[in-house]
């Protein structure tokens, strides 16, 4: 766990401006390891409250400060160059009139010396854009734009990486292009990851710890696990809620192109990837995909079918024909979203041990 | 159709007094031309308004207030004259300070047209890779400002060279003094000598033509390039 001295400070109280209605207000501390997502509608400050942490907002009153070292206090603030950051922006924001490899020398040559992230040649390697690099970012598409965008953030060896939205500029097929890309910097930094984002599967995704944002609020935070796994949130009541599921591989078959992980003496099974017997990984598990019966179906199609104790109930007030049910299987957490008329067919309450069916599980990583 | 030696004097005094006020107006230019650019206060309007007025002002007005508060008996006179400097009006000294404020706008313009076109993205790129304000100046805002000073080299420079009133009021006519080629082709005329005074024209009209093309050819080159790379 965090201690208080070794995380993110962020205190910031914006005075209401004039022309608009929008404030920020936010007391975080923020994990200092990991992948943090800064989740929210669009208007909900999250941009905003990362460009407070970079110092590129100078109007912002508040308190932000990194394991201790203060950047901002009410009486001083340090300007955005003399804050160990590193950003990714949401268009790749690339120096038009220098080359992909000058863009990167600019960041090696300013960079912290006393820190070291990462190489210039695992950068290369690990974000693939060794044959562009005597391109100017003109003759690039998007996707490569915003790789050696992500590249220059890295070499300059920050002690915090903020990205801003990096996918949303990118259509779909160039989002799935760069997303391995992301989350191998996600698993391989060891620096900690402040992840704006509205897009809740590249949240699930990538984060590990998840603060959600409204009107310049926070709403909700928490470790993903639990977040995602809890009852009325706006996770929950998403149209794609989800939990988030790991385990060790312990099983697999080539042949049927399927693994299986364990969960409390209960097995998974999932499309195969390039996982191993004995590697940890960690599936997504769809509220809608998730069945209840209370008795076991041999005859069902379904693979996956998990005795678990139903937790609590939610309605959502805004469409009442469906209903959330959290599960635990062991303490691990599963929504299921069933309609209204079926738990009460069911006569579904607290306490009782049904049969989760899940018709589908994609592999995270 | 050739060039008196009083001719080619003309065209050396002039090149000379265009290269040094394209020079000096260029490092005046850049710290007006990057406050207006990117301030946000109030004075940026009548700023903008003083820089712009030796466009719209007949220079003859410029070159009589320059006169008169150069001279011996205006403030910046007598001011140089207690620190044991010859006065401004009838020297070269005057002419590069009146061609000067004269190509003023012709310099600032493109320029600052130039810094605002950049946006505060690369700045704050650079910012975010520690580059302090010194160093993203120059290694950002300067180099991406090129074509503007491209434009605003040609254009001050071409502007000098054809300035008239101005020279007659605060320069006079002294040879390889103040004697530049628009005088020079005005004493031809008032002696009749227009042959003399052809030359002279021609090859202004020549000079003009060159220098403008270029400029236009290359400035279209430029927004070509520039779209291509305008989402980056």
């Amino acid at each position: 766990m965090n201690t208080p001295n070794k995380s993110l400070q962020v205190r910031l109280s914006q005075q209401h401006l004039k022309q608009s209605t929008f404030s920020l207000e936010v007391d975080l501390t923020l994990p200092n390891r990991g992948v943090t997502a800064l989740f929210g509608p669009s208007g909900s400050g999250k941009t905003t409250l990362l460009r407070c942490i970079a110092g590129l907002e100078t109007q912002q009153q508040g308190d932000i400060s990194l394991n201790e070292v203060v950047w901002q206090s009410p009486t001083h603030s340090l300007p955005a160059h003399k804050r160990p950051i590193g950003y990714v922006f949401q268009e790749a924001n690339l120096f038009p009139h220098l080359t992909s490899e000058e863009n990167l020398q600019f960041a090696v040559k300013r960079a912290d010396t006393e820190q070291s992230v990462i190489t210039y040649e695992d950068v290369v390697s690990l974000l693939n854009i060794a044959a562009i690099l005597p391109q100017y970012p003109h003759q690039l598409s998007g996707g490569e734009r915003q790789r050696v965008a992500m590249a220059r953030a890295l070499l300059v060896q920050p002690r915090l990486l903020l990205m801003d939205e990096p996918l949303s500029a990118l259509d779909d097929g160039l989002k799935q292009e760069i997303l391995p890309y992301l989350e191998q910097i996600c698993q391989r930094a060891q620096i900690p990851i402040i992840y704006v984002s509205h897009a809740l599967d590249e949240v699930i995704r990538l984060a590990d710890y998840i603060v959600v944002l409204e009107k310049g609020r926070v709403i909700e935070q928490g470790e993903k696990y639990t977040l995602l796994g809890r009852l009325g949130t706006s996770f929950s009541r998403h149209q794609d809620a989800s939990v988030v599921v790991s385990g060790t591989v312990t099983q697999q078959a080539a042949q049927w192109g399927l693994s299986w992980l364990t969960l409390n003496d209960q097995t998974i099974a999932f499309k195969q990837g390039k996982e191993q017997i004995g590697d940890l990984v960690s599936v997504r598990i769809q509220s809608r995909d998730v069945s209840l019966s209370l008795s076991k179906q041999d005859d069902s199609s379904i693979l996956n079918r998990l005795t678990a104790t139903i937790d609590d109930m939610d309605n959502d007030p805004k469409d009442t024909s469906m209903v959330m049910v959290r599960l635990l299987v062991g303490d691990t957490p599963i929504l299921a979203r069933i309609t209204a008329l079926s738990a009460h067919n069911l006569a579904l309450h607290k306490g009782q041990t049904v049969i989760a069916q899940i018709k589908s599980v994609a592999l995270l990583r | 159709m050739f060039l008196s030696s009083a001719d080619l004097d003309a065209i050396v005094l002039t090149l000379k007094l265009a290269s040094v006020v394209t020079v000096l107006l260029i490092l005046i230019s850049t710290p007006i031309a990057w406050w207006l650019a990117r301030t946000q206060s109030w004075l940026k309007g009548p700023v903008n308004a003083i820089v712009a007025m030796p466009l719209v002002l007949p220079p003859t007005v410029l070159g009589f207030y320059l006169l008169i508060f150069l001279g011996p008996q205006g403030a910046m006179g007598q001011a140089l004259s207690k620190l044991g400097i010859d006065p401004l009006p009838f020297s070269f000294n005057g002419l590069v300070v009146a061609s000067m404020l004269y190509s003023l706008p012709f310099v600032v313009q493109p320029i600052q047209n130039a810094f605002a076109a950049i946006g505060k993205l690369p700045l704050e790129a650079a910012a975010t890779l520690r580059s302090s304000p010194w160093d993203r100046f120059l290694h950002v805002a300067l180099p991406l400002a090129k074509p503007g000073y491209v434009s605003a080299a040609v254009l001050g420079f071409a502007h000098t060279v054809g300035e008239f009133g101005v020279v007659l009021m605060i320069g006079g006519n002294i040879p390889n003094e103040t004697r530049v080629i628009s005088v020079q082709i005005y004493d031809h005329v008032e002696a009749l000598d227009y042959s003399q005074a052809h030359t002279l024209s021609l090859l202004m009209i020549a000079f003009a033509f060159v220098v403008l093309a270029c400029l236009y050819s290359v400035q279209k080159r430029q927004k070509n390039s520039a779209a291509a790379s305008s989402f980056l």
